[in-house]
């Protein structure tokens, strides 16, 4: 696979385990409790939005579901809020991941924007529903900062795919 | 195109269709929105998940907490010298309240035997230490470091040196959840302390609390301060919740909007006491309750 389907490169395939890690590492991330931060991205929406447009076969909703009722249960929030909002963050993105890559990295992270969008109006609409309290809108900058991020996971993330795949003794890097 | 009544062999193993896989996840996903909003049939998978997943949450603690004792170690020395003088200042002015507090209770325990009267349960508890807001915006809630094995249980009260704070929503083997008073879903029985006008106190939000149900008319001024009734049974009487802050008699309503705000530092707090379970003096008997019609007592258990 190309970083971009635009590019000529050709990358290794990914490894099942580092999917697994940067998953569990963003949730460790997502569970540092920063309180009521505005603009604090949901690291897990990032890493499983970035997985299911690059790896739509390996990660998908059921990794959506697993991750979203871990987090309702550390959010102290409502089971099946985060679920809910994951399953379809996980469909939107599988569903864009033929069309995104297609674009450079800034326009890909502005696809993002409203899949992220999506997933907190999801979370409010079932709050809001369930009896909760408008948490305002600097609320929604977390989607702002969450798009964002998506530039830097992109080459983070894929950095153990872009080893080259003989090894070469006399190159320096 | 099926050749003699058979599929051919596929080529791609992918499972259900994305959009079937869509379907089956969400319905799941309502049924537990469902489950856990109406029926708290939930519970006992949230205990476990919270078991599961301790380490994991000790672990993303350990930077906050870090960052925490980092800023306490860089405390200016003045700070803390002029921390000190006014703790030890504050001391000596308790040790006053304190002897005739005593003395008080005395004198109130006398008189209650001469009234009669059952005694008023003293207040115990257990000291715990507020390790984090959640991140849940639509609620306000903190994870408290005492939970069932500190025989902290769901239902308690949580104070703070000036007033109350919250209520024990749940209690897991580690921790436990406080349901601050400022939530838009929690409430307290209160009276006002100057005329003893009892009313209900609700979260309103942007940490700020609503005195709700109370005609138009009531005799409720600015400044009156808020303490619990004790009427339901949860809160022991006489701890003070909150202060009025702001009336807002609008001609059309039948009801006062009357804003108040908590005297305690709700969400700011570090260190918390929560209260002991309150016992009840017991009910009567049914048979002197009802001595014509055979309705059943009205249980007084409260709410939550």
């Amino acid at each position: 696979m190309q970083p971009t389907h635009s590019s000529k490169r050709i990358l290794q395939g990914v490894r099942n385990w580092f999917i697994l890690a940067s998953l569990l590492g963003a949730l460790l991330l997502d569970l540092i409790p920063v309180g009521r931060l505005p603009g604090w991205p949901d690291w897990v929406a990032l890493v499983l939005a970035f997985w299911c447009v690059r790896e739509r076969f390996k990660v998908g909703m059921a990794a959506g579901f697993l991750l979203g009722i871990v987090m309702d249960v550390a959010d102290a929030s409502v089971m099946g809020e985060h679920a809910l909002a994951y399953v379809l963050l996980a469909y939107g993105a599988g569903w864009l991941s033929r069309r995104i890559l297609w674009f450079p990295l800034s326009r890909q992270a502005l696809h993002i924007l409203p899949l992220m969008l999506g997933t907190q109006a999801v979370t409010t609409g079932v709050r809001m529903i369930g009896g909760g309290d408008f948490p305002g809108w600097t609320y929604f900058l977390a989607s702002v900062s969450t798009a964002v991020l998506w530039i830097p996971i992109h080459y983070l993330l894929l950095l153990p795919q872009y080893r080259p795949a003989e090894k070469d003794e006399n190159r320096p890097i | 195109m099926t050749v003699a009544g058979r599929d051919p062999p596929p080529f791609f193993r992918r499972g259900p269709a994305p959009f079937a896989r869509l379907a089956f996840f969400v319905i799941v996903s309502l049924a537990l929105l469902g489950l856990d909003l109406r029926q708290r049939y939930l519970e006992p998978l949230r205990q476990a998940l919270t078991v599961v997943t301790y380490p994991l949450r000790t672990l993303a603690l350990a930077p906050v907490q870090a960052l925490r004792e980092a800023g306490g170690y860089l405390a200016a020395h003045g700070t803390l010298r002029r921390e000190n003088a006014r703790l030890a200042e504050q001391t000596v002015r308790a040790a006053a309240t304190l002897l005739r507090h005593e003395q008080l209770e005395l004198e109130n325990r006398q008189l209650r035997s001469l009234l009669a009267m059952r005694d008023r349960q003293p207040a115990k508890g257990v000291v715990a230490e507020v390790l984090y807001a959640t991140r849940d915006a639509y609620s306000r809630k903190v994870v408290i470091d005492k939970g069932t094995r500190q025989a902290v249980r769901a239902g308690q009260v949580v104070i703070d040196d000036l007033g109350v704070i919250g209520q024990v929503t749940r209690a897991f083997p580690l921790t436990a959840e406080v349901t601050l008073i400022t939530d838009r879903e929690q409430a307290v029985p209160v009276q006002v302390r100057r005329n003893a006008l009892r009313a209900v106190l609700f979260g309103a939000g942007d940490g700020l609390l609503e005195l709700r149900y109370l005609a138009g008319n009531a005799d409720v001024r600015e400044g009156d301060e808020l303490v619990t009734s004790g009427l339901d049974g949860i809160y022991l009487p006489g701890l003070a919740v909150g202060r009025v802050a702001r009336l807002a008699r609008e001609g059309t309503g039948a009801f006062a909007r009357i804003f108040a705000t908590p005297i305690a530092g709700v969400e700011r707090d570090a260190l918390v006491l929560v209260l002991g379970e309150r016992v009840l003096p017991a009910a009567p008997p049914r048979d002197a309750v009802t001595p014509r019609e055979q309705r059943p007592a009205r249980a007084r258990a409260g709410k939550k």
